[in-house]
């Protein structure tokens, strides 16, 4: 099915990741990655990029309270989420790992549902149709084939629409993500691999990961082009992602993006990062924050007032206490729904333990 | 008209093909070869490509790629060339395929229909002759079956399809070649439901896929020593027909469960645990097993000595009618 043969020169990654704004928010013009955004649509990356980080910090503190059983932070990487996701058209499906609180608010996911997988009271508790944002997969790198065989569906059924699926430097090293790109490439599937390289996998760094020059590289075996941008600028992470989704639109099929950024909390709640890292490298990182440095770009184009920051303090606030209600009122979870959803028609095999639970539960409410 | 298991699993593809566009058939070599037993004969030719083709060679990616079909709305269909090659699906089919109907809490359905031939018998080389029944039957979620007759080959297979759940479809593959004197398309039982092969009123056999014909050989040559044997066909293996068995070794009193795979933590011991839970009184000697050893599947010119066969039966026939 692979059209004329690629120039391998092609697939190769850039020897600089697509970079476009300075972290004091000056911005370079580069004519291979324009920018199509309005006014408002600049402002809204910039306004889902501080409700995620808002949302964030209140799960953490909901684990803190004992209300989630672990969380696992999305911050720092703001702008490769939100930029990314934000790149899709409405329809495009993304296929996410467990840290992306901010594609899934872009898809405007419930938060509180999200989070029930780590409150413990349902595995997964969104529709994935409703919003085209599959659940949360905690093993590694999966996932990648489900947005590969879906992408696999829309391409058979001339339905324009493209995948994109996340998944950290730790889980390259997986062998579906490999799978995944060998399907992908040899089907053309309209996918998109986004790989938030956050520099550790838990505790592992990048160099105990790979040997690979740059995480873009390993695509090339596979026939993707293999692409980078700075992960901690949004407008970076929006116009390669962009360019992806336009060159899969196209029918000139999937691309493979390495976004570089920095993961500034634990691995997971559960984490001690002490171990492995230092105060001088998390100092370091701060100074390339996603969010202050979309602030300065929106200042140098008087796009920013203390009007919008205001409005956009406001409304994160809202989410992240409209979140936290949204996990104190969980329902503890009906004990009898274990047996519903396992078969679509049920053949009645597991009668015997279903009334089992009924009775266990009865006679703990005789004696209550 | 004499019809061999394999054709009756290929005219069965080709009839959901036929009826549903939305049925996928792909794995490794199933397109211009027909896969490596020719079950997926002339589907390429007649479905073309992109209902039916050959993948890259990578087990998780063909069952990863065909969950992501299904969520999209295709029926996939995907072959896993041989038992052994599974492994590398593993993670794919337990902790996806499996649960992702109940994590998403019944958004998301999952009709996917894996065809694994499996078993031994055929004196193929390593890793072409497991049987790995036990782990699918393990797994919740899944639904697994096993037929041992063309007819239900057919319309089992057909059922398979047409059902919103996963299906691990375990084909017998030393009885691919297996005829009936049968008339595609046929209808037989649901697929949950466990078959009564032959009547018989002193021991009850259960049995499943390759093992039916070998069951049956035993019920015959026990004839001749005058001992009646009532085989059971238990088709499915995930759900078990628990009422079938048990109202079979009421009749008889006595049980032998018959399975290629090794003995422990195979399925024999939940049968005969569901046995004695359910029918203790009716009880006239211990559930026996005729299995395979627990060792590595041997090498083919030791087969016959390790795969249960109508000796090993009859052995325990014995065994169960002197206690
Ligand atoms: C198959 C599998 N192996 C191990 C784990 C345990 N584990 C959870 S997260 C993680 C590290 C993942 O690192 P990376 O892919 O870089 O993603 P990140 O957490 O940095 O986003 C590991 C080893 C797992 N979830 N799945």
């Amino acid at each position: 099915m692979a059209d004329a043969a690629i120039d391998p020169r092609e697939l190769l990654p850039p020897d600089e990741p697509v970079h476009l704004l300075d972290p004091d928010g000056t911005y370079h013009e580069d004519p291979e990655h324009p920018i199509d955004l309005d006014d408002a649509g600049l402002r809204e990356l910039y306004r889902l990029m501080l409700v995620t980080r808002k949302v964030d910090r209140e799960a953490i503190n909901l684990q803190r309270q004992g209300q989630l059983g672990v969380y696992a932070s999305c911050m720092g990487q703001e702008a490769a989420q939100v930029g990314s996701a934000y790149a899709l058209a409405e329809e495009d499906w993304i296929f996410p790992s467990y840290r992306e609180l901010g594609a899934a608010l872009v898809r405007q996911v419930d938060a509180a549902g999200l989070l029930h997988l780590y409150r413990g009271t349902w595995l997964s508790d969104h529709d994935p149709y409703k919003h085209h944002f599959g659940l949360m997969s905690i093993p590694i790198g999966t996932q990648a084939l489900h947005a590969t065989g879906f992408a696999m569906g829309a391409r058979l059924d001339n339905n324009p629409i493209v995948t994109m699926t996340y998944f950290g430097d730790g889980g390259t090293s997986e062998g579906d993500p490999h799978e995944a790109m060998t399907f992908a490439g040899v089907t053309r599937a309209p996918v998109i691999f986004f790989v938030q390289n956050n520099q550790y996998a838990i505790s592992v760094p990048l160099e105990k990961q790979t040997a690979a020059p740059t995480l873009a590289h390993k695509a090339i075996g596979y026939g993707l082009p293999g692409r980078r941008c700075d992960g901690n600028d949004v407008l970076a992470t929006y116009a390669v992602t962009k360019k992806a989704v336009d060159r899969a639109r196209a029918g000139e099929g999937p691309t493979f993006i390495e976004a570089l950024t920095y993961r500034m909390e634990a691995h997971t709640t559960s984490d001690d990062p002490s171990r492995y890292r230092t105060q001088a490298e998390l100092d370091e990182a701060a100074l390339t924050d996603p969010i202050a440095r979309m602030r300065n770009f929106l200042q140098q184009r008087d796009l920013y007032d203390t009007e919008l920051e205001e409005a956009v303090e406001d409304q994160a606030k809202e989410v992240a206490s409209y979140v936290r209600a949204g996990i104190y009122d969980a329902p503890h979870g009906d004990p009898m729904e274990l047996f519903e959803h396992v078969y679509v028609d049920p053949t009645g095999h597991f009668d015997l333990q279903r009334e089992q639970l009924r009775s266990e539960l009865d006679a703990g409410q005789g004696e209550g | 008209m004499a019809v061999t298991l394999a054709q009756a699993i290929n005219q069965a593809l080709h009839d959901a093909m036929s009826e549903d566009e939305r049925v996928l058939v792909f794995g490794e070599d199933v397109g211009k070869l027909g896969g490596v037993f020719r079950v997926t004969d002339k589907l390429q030719e007649k479905f073309t490509e992109d209902r039916c083709f050959d993948t890259p060679l990578a087990e998780s990616g063909i069952i990863g790629t065909a969950i992501g079909l299904a969520m999209y709305g295709f029926r996939p269909v995907p072959e896993m060339q041989f038992d052994g090659f599974t492994y590398p699906a593993f993670e794919q089919i337990v902790s996806h395929l499996a649960k992702m109907p109940n994590r998403s809490r019944g958004t998301v359905k999952l009709p996917v229909t894996i065809r694994i031939p499996y078993g031994g018998g055929i004196g193929a080389v390593e890793h072409h002759s497991e049987s790995p029944e036990a782990y699918w039957a393990h797994t919740a979620g899944l639904k697994v079956f096993t037929p041992g007759t063309p007819e239900d080959a057919y319309s089992m297979m057909r059922a398979a399809i047409a059902m919103d759940d996963p299906v691990i479809f375990l084909e017998p593959k030393r009885r691919y070649w297996m005829k009936s004197d049968t008339t595609l398309p046929v209808q037989t039982e649901p697929p949950h439901r466990a078959v009564v092969r032959r009547e018989g009123t002193d021991v009850s056999v259960f049995c499943y896929g390759p093992m039916v014909r070998t069951a049956m050989e035993a019920a015959e040559a026990a004839a001749d020593e005058g001992w009646s044997l009532e085989v059971v066909d238990l088709r499915s293996l995930s759900p078990l027909d628990t009422p079938t068995m048990v109202a079979s070794v009421e009749r008889t009193g006595r049980a032998i469960v018959v399975h290629e795979a090794a003995q422990t933590l195979g399925m024999g011991a939940e049968i005969a645990a569901r046995i004695q839970e359910q029918a203790f009184y009716s009880l006239e000697a211990p559930v026996l097993r005729a299995t395979g050893y627990d060792t590595p599947y041997p090498p083919a010119k030791l087969e016959e000595f390790w795969l249960p066969d109508v000796d090993r039966i009859l052995d325990l026939v014995e065994r169960s009618l002197n206690y």
